[in-house]
């Protein structure tokens, strides 16, 4: 009886869709203000009935209810409760019920932080998420239902949740990655409401940029979780693997990055209106690409869930809808956005527009490789192939070192018209000392000098000398240097911070890549291995008991330089529900490189198969991340955001671009 | 307005000489980066050119899993039910391998006909089978399902 009432509540969510959809868009093109007003009541009650939904979902797997068919295949009775909870995602329906009630969410957070916008732009907006809505829910009821019965014969107990899903990873990844996912509708619905409406001015960007960046935020914290898990869950040193399914969000991220770029421009100057519109549309596009991509079944891909070919027709029809819906009224309405405002060569507005060029070009790149096996084997009728990480490696440094290299540059460059003596003279000295430092930095920390090494330390030091530059000149004319850095905008403060992150990001990606190395053994016990500095002494086996899973862990003895240095305990477990293998690795993590061992399997007399690991600096990758993501969060709180809106309130008519252009530069 | 289209030009014109370069340096990388997947029927045809990069897939044939007891090699037949292919590795099998389960190895034929591989990939989800290794089996006839659940 309760898991009818999920789907009834779901019915009902989709009911209520449909109506959000329909009356405060139509109303906004009538003017009725009832048929406006209806937006806010309509999207509570939306996500009112998506929560319970979910609420009875989670109820269903906490309480064993084995007969419902998506439980009995993701759940366990001796699964812990932890995970019992999280197993509401670790599945196609479930994730999709997630992903939809994160939807609601957004919409929610829209409808309450949006009192100072006018009630016409939330109505459209709203609706337009209502739509999407009705899109989601519509594909669960019709093709994904969670609520399904395993009717009459319901399992005495369930197949467990994939042994690979049962990490405290799991519980924070897909979270965070749905809501920064989903979270690309907002701006999405923004951009379309702007279409719609034909009004596009600073105004409208500054109320766009705080959900653009919390999105773009977020999506990158819920990115840098699953790399993270991917490394040290799978164990065999990998980070990042150019997996069809981890593309699209990459993508989607970068054209995020693109976007918020962009968006800043059209707030300061006016300018790229129409190409950040567009920009909304393809960021929004790509994720549901993402959606497609992992749901079809059509590539191949650790992360992709067991297939259904009704799911990929669907998804793929309502994907051609809004791309060709949004692009459509994108080709009819762009040609009003008109850019206010000229700007010169080496103005900061063409140091965002080579940005914006290199990032989607990236993901164009992306893109390609991503689907080429689909398209390949649709051309030559059959033929499979797969597009290896060189591909995407290929394309995607040497963009990204181009980025970097500009990086050094944008923020410092002015709006409108830079005099090259002005960037000469700012940056003459930052890039001496990146050269000079760059090529010391190596060679003092004895790391030796692969001209790779040199590339990425030389860009590093340029990125940062120039963002102190930078502040250096900010707070030049200012009594002290504490009221100097003091009087900096939060949203300085945030990109600088982001700034700094992708180059951390960077470089720990590519120095690792450089300095790994790893060795797979077979030891007796007592018999020891060695790599780099260190000795890794195999002591022998011991059984161990999980709550659902047994395990083999093996004790190993590391001395660095031949001085005891520590234990690791790597683990190859079985659980038992599902027997399904997994391996846990024994793992020493610091700032500057990680260390550990995973277990292969046992030969006779007790020899064991293992990798021994070494991988300097890998752990910058997600410190970095860790920046970009504070930064873009960072960057919502500013102020003026909320001042803005208390003058608009006080003023209670449109803001005209001209006045509500602000002095400090962002 | 003259100035202002001069510039307009030149963006375009950027924009169009970095596009086509991205576009042939992608195609350039992408066509030196395309592993073709084979069955072991096609590879038994002799359509594999022994040294070539490629990817083959199908199930671990039932008893064919021999661990060298002393060093990391071991050796298995992939098979789709029709033909076998043995294949030769050295390290660790990912965790999901055994023996009844749809694998992808990549590497390539050595003249001797059997297969050095320098990657085993077995997928995470036990539902699931990779496209590759289902239409494998398809095309030699087998039912995909019948053989995926036989596996247990």
């Amino acid at each position: 009886m309760i898991p009818e009432l999920g789907n009834f509540s779901l019915i009902l969510a989709f009911a209520l869709s449909i109506l959000l959809g329909i009356f405060p868009m139509v109303g906004a093109a009538r003017q009725n203000q009832l048929w406006m007003g209806l937006a806010r009541p309509l999207t509570a009650g939306v996500f009112v009935f998506l929560s319970i939904s979910l609420a009875i979902l989670a109820y269903s797997f906490v309480t064993d209810d084995f007969s419902v068919q998506f439980v009995a295949n993701h759940s366990n009775s001796m699964l812990p409760l932890r995970y019992k909870l999280t197993a509401v995602w670790g599945g196609h329906e479930g994730s999709f019920l997630f992903w939809t009630w994160m939807l609601g969410g957004w919409m929610l957070a829209v409808a309450i932080f949006s009192k100072s916008m006018p009630t016409e732009f939330v109505a459209r907006v709203l609706s337009i998420m209502g739509l999407i809505s009705v899109g989601y829910t519509l594909f669960m009821l019709a093709t994904s239902n969670p609520f399904d019965r395993a009717l009459p014969l319901s399992p005495a107990d369930g197949a467990d949740l994939n042994a690979a899903l049962q990490d405290f990873a799991f519980i924070i990844h897909p979270p965070s990655l749905y809501m920064g996912y989903v979270g690309f509708s907002v701006v999405f619905a923004f951009a379309i409401a702007a279409l719609i409406s034909g009004r596009l001015d600073s105004a409208w960007a500054r109320w766009c940029r705080p959900w653009a960046n919390a999105a773009w935020a977020i999506l990158t914290l819920g990115l840098s979780l699953g790399s993270w898990w991917a490394y040290y869950e799978l164990g065999w040193g990998g980070w990042w693997a150019w997996d069809p399914v981890e593309n699209p969000p990459l993508i989607t991220w970068l054209l995020g990055a693109a976007m918020i770029h962009s968006l800043a421009a059209t707030e300061k100057r006016g300018v790229f209106k129409s190409w950040t519109v567009l920009l909304a549309i393809m960021a929004f596009a790509s994720s549901l690409l993402g959606t497609f991509i992992t749901r079809s079944g059509l590539l191949t891909s650790v992360h992709a869930f067991a297939s259904d070919p009704t799911r990929g027709v669907y998804i793929l029809g309502f994907l051609g809808l809004i791309i060709g819906g949004s692009l459509l009224l994108y080709a009819i309405r762009a040609p009003i956005l008109k850019s206010e405002f000229g700007f010169g060569g080496w103005s900061r507005e063409v140091f965002l527009l080579a940005n914006n060029l290199i990032l989607v070009v990236a993901s164009a790149a992306i893109l390609l490789g991503t689907l080429y096996p689909m398209v390949y084997q649709a051309v030559t009728g059959g033929d499979l192939i797969s597009v290896g990480p060189p591909y995407f490696n290929t394309i995607f440094l040497p963009l990204v070192g181009i980025l970097v290299l500009l990086l050094g540059v944008g923020p410092v460059a002015r709006w409108k018209k830079t005099s090259r003596a002005y960037l000469i003279k700012q940056l003459s000295k930052v890039a001496i000392a990146a050269l000079v430092i760059g090529v010391a930095l190596p060679v003092l920390l004895t790391l030796g000098v692969p001209l790779t090494t040199i590339i990425v330390t030389v860009l590093a030091c340029w990125v940062i000398f120039s963002l102190l530059r930078d502040l250096q000149s900010k707070i030049a004319n200012k009594p002290d240097v504490w009221s100097g850095l003091k009087s900096l905008p939060v949203s300085y403060w945030g990109m600088q911070l982001a700034h700094f992150g992708f180059v951390m990001t960077m470089a720990g990606g590519c120095l690792t890549s450089i300095y790994s190395v790893e060795k797979s053994v077979l030891l007796d016990p007592g018999e020891s291995a060695e790599l780099g500095r260190y000795t890794f002494v195999f002591e022998g086996i011991e059984p161990v008991q999980g709550p659902n899973f047994i395990a083999d862990e093996a004790s190993i003895e590391v001395l660095r330089d031949g001085v005891y240095f520590r234990h690791l305990y790597p683990q190859k477990q079985l659980y038992t529900a599902s027997n399904t293998p997994a391996t846990h690795m024994g793992i020493d993590g610091r700032f500057f490189r990680d260390l550990f061992v995973t277990l292969g399997d046992a030969r006779n007399q007790g020899a064991w198969s293992m990798t021994l690991y070494i991988k300097p600096f890998v752990r910058w990758v997600w410190i970095g991340t860790i920046f970009i993501a504070a930064g873009g969060i960072l960057a919502v709180t500013d102020k003026r955001y909320r001042r803005f809106k208390v003058r608009q309130v006080q003023r209670a008519a449109p803001v005209t671009n001209k006045d509500s252009q602000p002095v400090v530069e962002g | 307005m003259k100035a202002h289209r001069k510039k307009k030009l030149s963006i375009i014109l950027f924009i169009a000489v970095g596009l086509s370069i991205a576009i042939g340096l992608s195609l350039f990388a992408l066509s030196n980066n395309i592993d073709l997947f084979y069955t072991p029927t096609q590879v038994a045809a002799g359509e594999v050119t022994p040294g070539q990069r490629i990817r083959v897939g199908g199930m671990v044939k039932e008893g064919t899993v021999e661990h060298n007891q002393d060093e990391l090699e071991v050796s298995f037949i992939t098979t789709d039910y029709s033909h076998d292919v043995q294949v030769l590795y050295t390290g660790i099998l990912p965790d999901l391998f055994r023996e009844g389960q749809g694998i992808v190895a990549e590497g390539m034929l050595t003249s001797a006909g059997v297969f050095q591989a320098s990657r085993v990939l077995a997928k995470h989800d036990e539902n699931y089978m990779s496209a590759e290794v289902r239409s494998a089996l398809e095309s030699a006839g087998v039912d995909s399902d019948g053989m995926s659940s036989g596996a247990y």
